[in-house]
């Protein structure tokens, strides 16, 4: 860019600030502007909002919000680990630690905030912690290990959240609160007591109306307790400071800018400094015109489009936000919105509260019966409903709001009652009729295409249940037919048709179809949607609806894909590969020999797969009983690489030989493999099972994933490579063998009953309402009291596997579909055809474009060249 | 207990140049799969056989990757009338006409089809 283009200064690349330079580039103003972000930590942006997630296995890669491809795209010079030192207002220029000198136009001033410790004596012990980047949860972890007692200074949303994680680390944990209640801001008394005692159930200590007076240190330095106000003193190892933010303003001060009597760097409605027009300043550190400092990440994204927009010279105003939160913390349902406290006069509060579920709602009314505000603990399943009628008088009475569904008149208020210019999503500011826009003149017909079109529910997702509810109901308005079903046979879904399967013992597909399937569709040969997908719901459940277990036995045979139909996989020229199962990825000398003499007898091509095993690929349907023959004869069985089933458990060599491995991830691997063979389910499966953290085996990417501990195992799910790669999510530690093979039996089995047709894990666990949390509620802790039943399917399963290639070649009848053609057994199709490539060989493809063969040299036939 | 011969004993047909080529034994169709058959002029014919006992025939060449494979595809019913859908690319063929239903350039050979 030429020395006349005028130049962007970011101070600060927080999630304010990464949001900014999305406004930026989204309104052209990277293109026209030299940008330059001086950042101080050592990472670009990352989501602070979910920094406890790293606890429970999210790695800080897994956080960063900054796409480093939009950093380049848009030519930004983003210098992290590199913070502005000083600030020259007259000469309108920047320096950073490392030097760096910049002349901007403009200066936008986004440092976020720093944590406050109160001055107590001791603060600066070794041992002591705030809780606030990615590097303090670091030191937190490491220290945690030589600790075993942790407290908390702070009782609020961040100080129950590092409480939660220090209890994650092993640690017997407390917290230290000033005020009489847990989360003072959010909640009112009688929530913070529904809050109190789900928070002590779950062996955490608390301690409220105390203040700390003293850290008291050992000898070496250390900590080693703390003096609390009421004269107590409580012994622990390591101190987490987590008691409130103040702005991070001392740039602005020293330059001159005007900062509030407590902090924050004064702004006016545009985010511009009121000192200086060339000078901005965004979230946490600014001063809004309202007077307030706001410390949640929705305004200061709003502040940050205010600010770009300014800087465009487009109208943009900030005024003041809606401090409205809705949390999860430590798997309480935590949510306030609009006046939650009462402040207005002469308003009114209708409570619910049930201390034995330790549920709390409370709503509070103005005298005319407006909505004012709210707070819900326990449960805030009706937030998104309820903020959006805030401000309005809703269609019902407010008592009908609280009280839960069949007390009293339980009121199943939608948000189709919503007003027009209700904000749906406040991340975004999003109004429910730009929503009912993006269905009706956008023609989104998804919630995905919504998000997309709209931007409501990117940002911290809390609305996003209400947005599919308005979505369906705006297609159904509009005469769009919703349809769940399956396909054009069945209106029912996958999970709807197991539980019909499983409920009233139907093992046969005519039976479903011509009993359950759309009125137009009895009677007929149903698809080749509904065919498989019923195929493998008879297949997972056959021992306990009395169906053969065997999915080429009568009806059965003719509802699988080809590849289940041959078990093995169809390739592009119409040959087959064929997988041999290599449970662990471990196999003998012998063993291996043994397929390396069937691939050269049968001239098949070899490789390697990712599972830890070895496919022949270009073997002719005839080939297929022989190849297995001479494989079962040597000890194989069907490895399944053909069906939507169990593929591989991966594994390193563990315990055994590795000098890192703490358990024998070999064997369990075997173990686990040999369990679940043969499984059926709606979309193939995956696992891995590392002996150590180290995760060679790479089970963090798998549908379930094990990983050794000292003390047992790690069970992971929902992980997946592919197009879309995710991350697996911790479902529960420090397991036994049984423990594990248990919960893996139960998650198994309920992915298979709920899950969609083709879902893997990874996408049911992000549909399914509740998530992961769901999940862990039904699988860990049994709350809906199928977990016998879950594990009974399993154990059926798991007695009646057989080895369909055994089966096959003992059985003529079923020996006989293996040929070519019906009417030549003995001819091989003269289409497989194969030329050489790199010592193997691969499928004569030319072939196929050009047409068959002369008719004469088809029936002289050989197939290989 | 024998069953009557004229069921078990039934050949499956196609109409080739006017004559009757004979293909297998009925009992080699399964209903809602197909078997392929070699012709004599070296094309194949993949032929299927529906619930309801009725019988077709079309070009096993699937038209989309030139593998002959459209007999080991999946039968179906889409509006009424019978299809199969190739098992390599999942394109659907009516089996009465041979279009096919996902692209209306695409049409494969049909033969005539009976049981003897």
């Amino acid at each position: 860019m030429s020395k006349d283009t005028p130049t962007i200064v970011l101070v600060g690349h927080g999630m304010v600030g990464q949001r900014f330079l999305e406004a930026l580039a989204e309104r052209g103003l990277t293109a026209t502007h030299r940008v330059v972000v001086l950042c101080e930590e050592p990472r670009p942006a990352y989501d602070r909002v979910q920094l406890t997630s790293y606890f429970s296995g999210k790695t800080p890669e897994d956080l960063s919000m900054t796409d480093l491809r939009f950093i380049e795209d848009h030519g930004i010079e983003l210098r992290v680990g590199d913070p502005a030192e000083t600030i020259d207002r007259e000469a309108r220029r920047v320096t950073a630690r490392s030097g760096l000198v910049v002349d901007y136009d403009v200066l936008v001033l986004a440092t976020g905030s720093y944590p406050f410790v109160p001055p107590v004596p001791g603060k600066d012990a070794e041992g002591c912690f705030v809780y606030r980047t990615i590097e303090d949860l670091l030191a937190i972890e490491e220290y945690a290990k030589k600790a075993t007692t942790g407290a908390v200074v702070g009782g609020g949303l961040l100080g129950l959240e590092a409480a939660g994680a220090l209890k994650g680390l092993g640690l017997t944990s407390h917290i230290v609160e000033f005020a009489p209640r847990l989360m003072p801001v959010q909640v009112d008394e009688g929530g913070g007591a529904a809050l109190l005692r789900t928070i002590e159930e779950m062996g955490l200590s608390v301690h409220t109306g105390v203040g700390t007076q003293e850290i008291v240190v050992g000898e070496d330095g250390a900590v080693t307790g703390m003096k609390l106000s009421d004269g107590s003193e409580l012994a622990t190892d390591l101190v987490v400071f987590s008691a409130g933010v103040r702005p991070r303003d001392q740039l602005a001060r020293d330059c001159g800018l005007t900062v509030g009597e407590r902090g924050g760097i004064a702004v006016d409605e545009q985010c511009r400094t009121v000192n200086d027009p060339h000078v901005f300043a965004i979230g946490e550190c600014a001063l809004a015109s309202d007077g307030r400092v706001y410390g949640l990440v929705a305004p200061g994204y709003e502040q940050a489009e205010t600010a770009a927009a300014t800087i465009a010279a487009d109208e943009a105003a900030f005024t003041g936000a809606d401090l409205s939160t809705k949390l999860k913390l430590l798997g309480v349902d935590v949510a306030s919105f609009g006046d939650a406290h009462g402040t207005a006069e002469d308003c009114l509060d209708v409570v619910y509260s049930d201390s034995r579920a330790g549920l709390y709602k409370k709503l509070v009314i103005g005298r005319d019966g407006t909505l004012l505000g709210g707070i819900l603990v326990g449960d805030a399943e009706a937030y998104g409903t309820l903020k959006a009628f805030t401000g309005s008088v809703p269609p019902v009475a407010p008592e009908a709001l609280v009280l839960p569904a069949g007390a009293g008149a339980p009121a199943q208020l939608g948000p189709s009652a919503l007003p027009d210019d209700a904000i749906v999503c406040s991340c975004h500011n999003v109004s429910k009729g730009t929503i009912r826009g993006a269905v009706t003149d956008h023609q989104c017909t998804t919630v995905p295409e919504v998000k997309k079109c709209t931007k409501a529910g990117t940002g911290c997702g809390s609305c996003v249940k209400v947005l599919g509810q308005l979505v369906t109901a705006e297609l159904e308005a509009s005469g769009v037919e919703v349809d769940k079903g399956l396909c054009g046979c069945f209106g029912q879904t996958r999970e709807e048709l197991y539980e019909i399967v499983l409920a009233l013992r139907i093992n046969s597909y005519q039976e479903l179809l011509d009993r359950h399937g759309r009125e137009e569709a009895r009677g007929g040969d149903g698809c080749e949607i509904c065919k498989p997908a019923v195929g493998s719901i008879i297949a997972s459940l056959a021992p306990t609806i009395g169906a053969s277990g065997y999915v080429l036995d009568g009806e059965q045979a003719a509802l699988q894909d080809t590849n289940d139909h041959f078990l093995a996989n169809l390739q592009k020229n119409g040959s087959y590969s064929v997988v041999p199962r290599i449970p662990g990825g471990e196999i003998a000398p012998e063993k291996l020999i043994v397929i390396g003499e069937i691939a050269r007898d049968f001239g098949l091509y070899t490789k390697i797969t990712g599972g830890q095993r070895i496919d022949m690929f270009g073997a002719r349907v005839e080939q297929l009983p022989l190849i297995w023959a001479r494989l079962v004869d040597a000890g194989f069985e069907s490895g399944h690489a053909y069906g939507k089933s169990l593929r591989t458990v991966k594994s390193c060599v563990g315990q055994t030989w590795c000098r890192y491995g703490v358990q024998d991830s070999v064997r369990m691997a075997i173990d686990l493999e040999l369990r679940y063979r043969g499984l059926r389910s709606p979309h193939k499966l995956k696992s891995a099972v590392s002996g150590c953290q180290r995760e060679c085996a790479e089970a963090q990417s798998k549908d379930f994933g094990v990983i050794a501990t000292a003390n047992g195992w790690n069970l992971y799910v929902g992980g997946n490579g592919g197009a879309t790669p995710r991350h697996a999510d911790l479902l529960a530690q420090d397991l036994s063998d049984a423990e594990l093979v248990r919960l893996i039996d139960r998650f198994l089995m309920f992915y298979i009953r709920t899950a969609d047709r083709l879902e893997r894990t990874s996408t049911w666990l992000e549909r399914i309402p509740g998530g992961l949390e769901h999940v862990r509620d039904v699988v860990v802790h049994d709350s809906l009291g199928i977990c016998d039943e879950l594990e009974k399917l399993m154990q059926a399963h798991v007695a009646h596997y057989r080895d369909e290639w055994a089966e096959t070649i003992n059985d003529p009848e079923k020996l006989a579909r293996f040929v070519s053609f019906v009417n030549a057994p003995d001819t091989p199709d003269p289409v497989v055809a194969f030329v050489p490539e790199r010592d193997q060989m691969k499928p004569d493809l030319p072939l196929l474009s050009i047409g068959m063969r002369p008719a004469e040299d088809v029936l002289e036939g050989s197939a290989q060249r | 207990m024998t069953l009557a011969p004229e069921t078990t004993d039934l050949k499956v047909e196609l109409a080739l140049d006017g004559d009757w080529f004979t293909v297998c034994d009925l009992s080699m169709l399964l209903p809602g799969r197909g078997v392929a058959a070699l012709l004599p002029d070296g094309r194949q014919a993949a032929i299927f056989r529906d619930r309801t006992g009725e019988l077709f025939a079309i070009d096993n060449r699937d038209p989309f990757t030139g593998a002959a494979v459209l007999s080991r595809g999946l039968t179906g019913t889409h509006q009424g009338r019978p299809f199969v859908a190739s098992p390599l690319l999942k394109q659907r063929f009516d089996l009465a006409s041979g279009q096919c239903l996902d692209d209306e350039e695409v049409q494969v050979t049909t033969y005539k089809v009976r049981t003897a």
